[in-house]
């Protein structure tokens, strides 16, 4: 390539000299975090435009953010939901259950119970709030930080407990990597570990939905990392191009494994701006605000449903901890940023709200986590009854080649019947 | 030909049904639009497919008849194609989607070997991808190395995946019919050499239409040919040739010419395979010589050969031989030679016989 030695281009021409940009974190382990960069919105002061209207419209929110929670506790502006006591202690308390649930099963997987295991700390609010505004059977495509829906959905512990432990009680036959959960009853689909493939089949799901003119819509969640993927982009198209009844949730804690959001293209535009240049209604919202989160996912719910188009909407949140059980982010962020973490933590606020408005308090509260902590642990309990990971009891031999196809073909069957042959060998004594 | 046919009232010979002369592209469409009747759960969706009919014209009418909610055109990402298709699939529905050309399947590859064929093992059952890819494959249209690829040997390699490669125009439509109908993902392979009439492998002589080959009388109406059951073209005792696609025709021509006594077989299925039609035969000659387009290092005839030289060793008085393509790119100008044609497998026949 290059015409003279030193690669510069052609003797005599005075062009600059180009400069290759690699995206950097604004902190790394040791520094002082100071996020005051970061915009924090008012709440409350963003408009709600028609659930109808031109996406267009959404253009001054893919840059704000949309807030209902403010600093006094209480709920402000359009975009309130309106909630009764009720539905809100509903959602703290799912969110309560998720966070009591990811502590247990993390301990679990540090005990040797399980191989692997990811928390969804301080993004609570981006499932449970919007499973909360969806009907229970529309269809969801999650990535595999969403086990909030499947609690939010009444998807009993002890079924998500026996898949993580891979034991002979595990539904899915031991054969996926923990939390990789799925649930055809309870309209959830089955978690890839591949990232944003789920982005195009919801979509698809969607347009059959509306090819047959169903009432139902889909919706999928995909990390701002593996927004990065084509699969993300060709889901934005589809989405587009045939007006699907879909909601595009792209949920923004900042970090993929270690990689901050500057990877993704955060540092030039906003995930939800990329909503926008497909034609596509985009709202970017505090994803630490259930009521924002809650208020969003109905609105674009509203629109689906009205034949309105899809929706794409940033959660703009924080990944409070590691990415799963085999990360360890002290080794890439500073510590300080969970603390300093300008939106707080999403359970919080929405006790504090709860609080402000008279329908909860400390006691309630502290009556909450350990009945959480004790519904956890009887399900892990009764889990255990049928084995944890490694311990012999898992499905049968057999199952290792059921379900490749509808039918066994004749080399599955001779495989098998090695598999079963060496058993007898590698373990006489079972 | 000793072919029955399964009919929706039951099993019906070949000789008994109506039937009309078709080449292969209209016993596709023939096939699809059989099934759109049949099937409301049944979509096809692809660029180009909709209005125009398809680059090959495989969907001519079918939108005009079916409507858009059944056939529509799509953006030119195969990646949204098969993504869209898996969860249509997960919705109920039976997706037909055409990739233009094999050679453009690419960009669909994790969605189909990381998605559709894994979902029914994933979910243990609770979600399946009931879809059928078709895909125009192969060379000798003059396509350069983008048009004329054969890439079946990649999908072979997938566990759920079913690989379907039709080599006339009545197994064209019953394959296709029983392709939509099961369960299970399949990549459908149309040699597209061998569209519009069978092809002997010599480029310079000119093409015979379909309508003087016994294969392009199609009855109509809805019949299937079951996955996993390989065709015998011709019974013969002196080798085995096993082959799939323009190959089968090619093959079938060479040995005529040499006044070989061969038995071909045409695969039809790649995966399932069906075994015992290969060791049948290949017991019965003791020869074998393997037939494929695509390039020849981990080609599906390797997976052949080996499967050959396990079950059949014993048998055998000759080493195995395979004809392929090159290892190269399908090159444009020299098309010709590379095609793996009449003197390639005629020198293997030859060396075959004389072992």
């Amino acid at each position: 390539m290059a015409d003279t030695p030193n690669g510069r281009g052609k003797a005599g021409h005075n062009r600059p000299e180009l400069h290759f940009h690699v995206p950097e974190p604004k902190f790394r382990p040791g520094d002082a975090v100071d996020f005051s960069y970061i915009k924090v919105s008012e709440p409350g002061a963003q408009a709600r435009p028609d659930e109808m209207c031109d996406p267009i419209e959404t253009q001054s929110l893919v840059n704000d953010l949309v807030r209902v929670l403010g600093d006094d506790n209480r709920a402000h502006g359009p975009w309130d939901p309106k909630l009764d006591p009720d539905t809100l202690r509903k959602m703290l308390e799912t969110m309560a259950l998720t966070r009591a649930f990811d502590e247990r099963m993390y301990r679990g997987q540090r005990q040797g119970k399980t191989s692997f295991y990811m928390k969804c700390t301080g993004e609570e609010a981006t499932s449970v709030a919007a499973a909360m505004a969806l009907a229970n059977d529309d269809m969801v495509f999650p990535s595999y930080r969403q086990q909030g829906i499947l609690i939010a959905r009444g998807y009993p512990l002890v079924e998500m407990i026996n898949q993580i432990y891979s034991n002979r009680g595990d539904k899915l036959k031991g054969r996926q990597l923990p939390i990789m959960y799925s649930s055809r009853p309870h309209s959830f689909f089955t978690i890839s570990g591949n990232l944003a493939t789920q982005t195009p089949q919801a979509v698809g799901w969607a347009m059959a939905s509306a090819m047959r003119g169903d009432s139902r819509i889909a919706a999928t969640w995909v990390g701002e990392g593996s927004t990065a993927e084509g699969d993300f982009h060709a889901a934005c198209l589809f989405a587009a191009v045939y007006n699907a009844p879909v909601i595009l949730n792209v949920v923004n804690n900042q970090w993929a494994i270690s990689s901050f959001s500057g990877f993704a293209g955060g540092e030039r535009a906003t995930f939800a701006a990329r909503g926008l240049g497909y034609g596509i209604a985009s709202l970017r919202v505090d994803g630490n605000d259930a009521l924002a989160v809650y208020a969003a996912t109905q609105w674009a719910a509203d629109r689906a449903r009205s034949n309105g188009g899809p929706t794409l909407i940033e959660h703009f949140s924080y990944r409070a901890e590691g990415h799963s059980t085999s990360d360890d982010p002290s080794q890439y962020r500073s510590a300080q940023e969970r603390s300093e973490w300008p939106l707080g933590d999403p359970i919080m606020r929405l006790k504090d709200h709860l609080i402000a408005i008279g329908e909860w308090d400390e006691e309630r509260q502290e009556a909450l986590d350990l009945a959480c902590a004790e519904k956890v642990k009887a399900a892990t309990k009764d889990a255990e009854k049928n084995g944890v990971l490694g311990h012999g009891m898992h499905h049968p031999f057999h199952t290792m080649f059921e379900d490749v196809f509808e039918e066994l073909p004749w080399h599955l069957e001779e495989q098998a019947a090695q598999a079963i042959r060496e058993r007898k060998i590698k373990w006489p004594q079972r | 030909m000793a072919t029955t046919l399964i009919d929706e009232d039951g099993v019906l010979g070949l000789a008994d049904a109506p039937s009309r002369n078709m080449n292969m592209i209209e016993a596709i469409n023939d096939a699809l639009d059989i099934m759109l009747s049949h099937d409301p759960s049944v979509v096809i969706m692809g660029e180009d497919v909709g209005y125009f009919g398809g680059v090959f014209r495989a969907t001519a009418h079918l939108q005009e008849k079916h409507g858009k909610n059944r056939v529509f055109d799509t953006p030119i990402s195969e990646c949204g194609i098969i993504g869209a298709a898996v969860g249509m699939g997960a919705y109920g529905l039976r997706p037909v989607p055409e990739i233009q050309f094999a050679d453009y399947i690419y960009p669909g590859l994790d969605q189909l070997i990381s998605e559709a064929a894994r979902l029914r093992y994933r979910s243990a059952g609770e979600f399946i991808a009931p879809m059928t890819v078709r895909s125009p494959f192969g060379g000798g249209i003059f396509g350069g190395q983008t048009h004329s690829q054969s890439p079946e040997a990649i999908f072979t390699h997938v566990s759920g995946l079913k690989t379907v490669i039709p080599s006339t125009p009545f197994d064209a439509k019953g394959l296709l019919i029983a392709s939509i109908e099961d369960n299970d993902p399949v990549i459908f392979f149309e040699p597209k050499r061998i569209y519009n009439g069978p092809f002997s492998g010599y480029y310079d002589k000119p093409v015979e239409p379909w309508k003087n080959h016994p294969d392009s009388k199609v009855p109509e109406g809805y019949y299937a040919i079951p996955l996993g059951k390989a065709r015998t073209v011709r019974e013969g005792d002196a080798l085995t040739i096993l082959t799939y696609g323009t190959m089968v025709h090619v093959s079938a021509a060479v040995a005529k010419e040499k006044g070989v006594d061969a038995e071909i077989i045409d695969l039809r299925t790649l995966v399932p395979l069906d075994i015992d039609a290969i060791e049948a035969s290949v017991e019965k000659t003791g020869r074998c010589l393997i037939v494929h387009e695509a390039t020849r290092t981990s080609g599906f005839g390797a997976e052949l050969s080996a499967l050959v030289q396990e079950r059949c060793f014993y048998h055998l008085e000759a080493p195995v031989e395979r004809v392929t393509g090159f290892d190269t790119p399908y090159p444009h100008s020299l098309e010709w030679a590379y095609f793996p044609g009449p003197v390639r497998i005629g020198e293997a026949i030859d060396k075959i016989l004389e072992a």
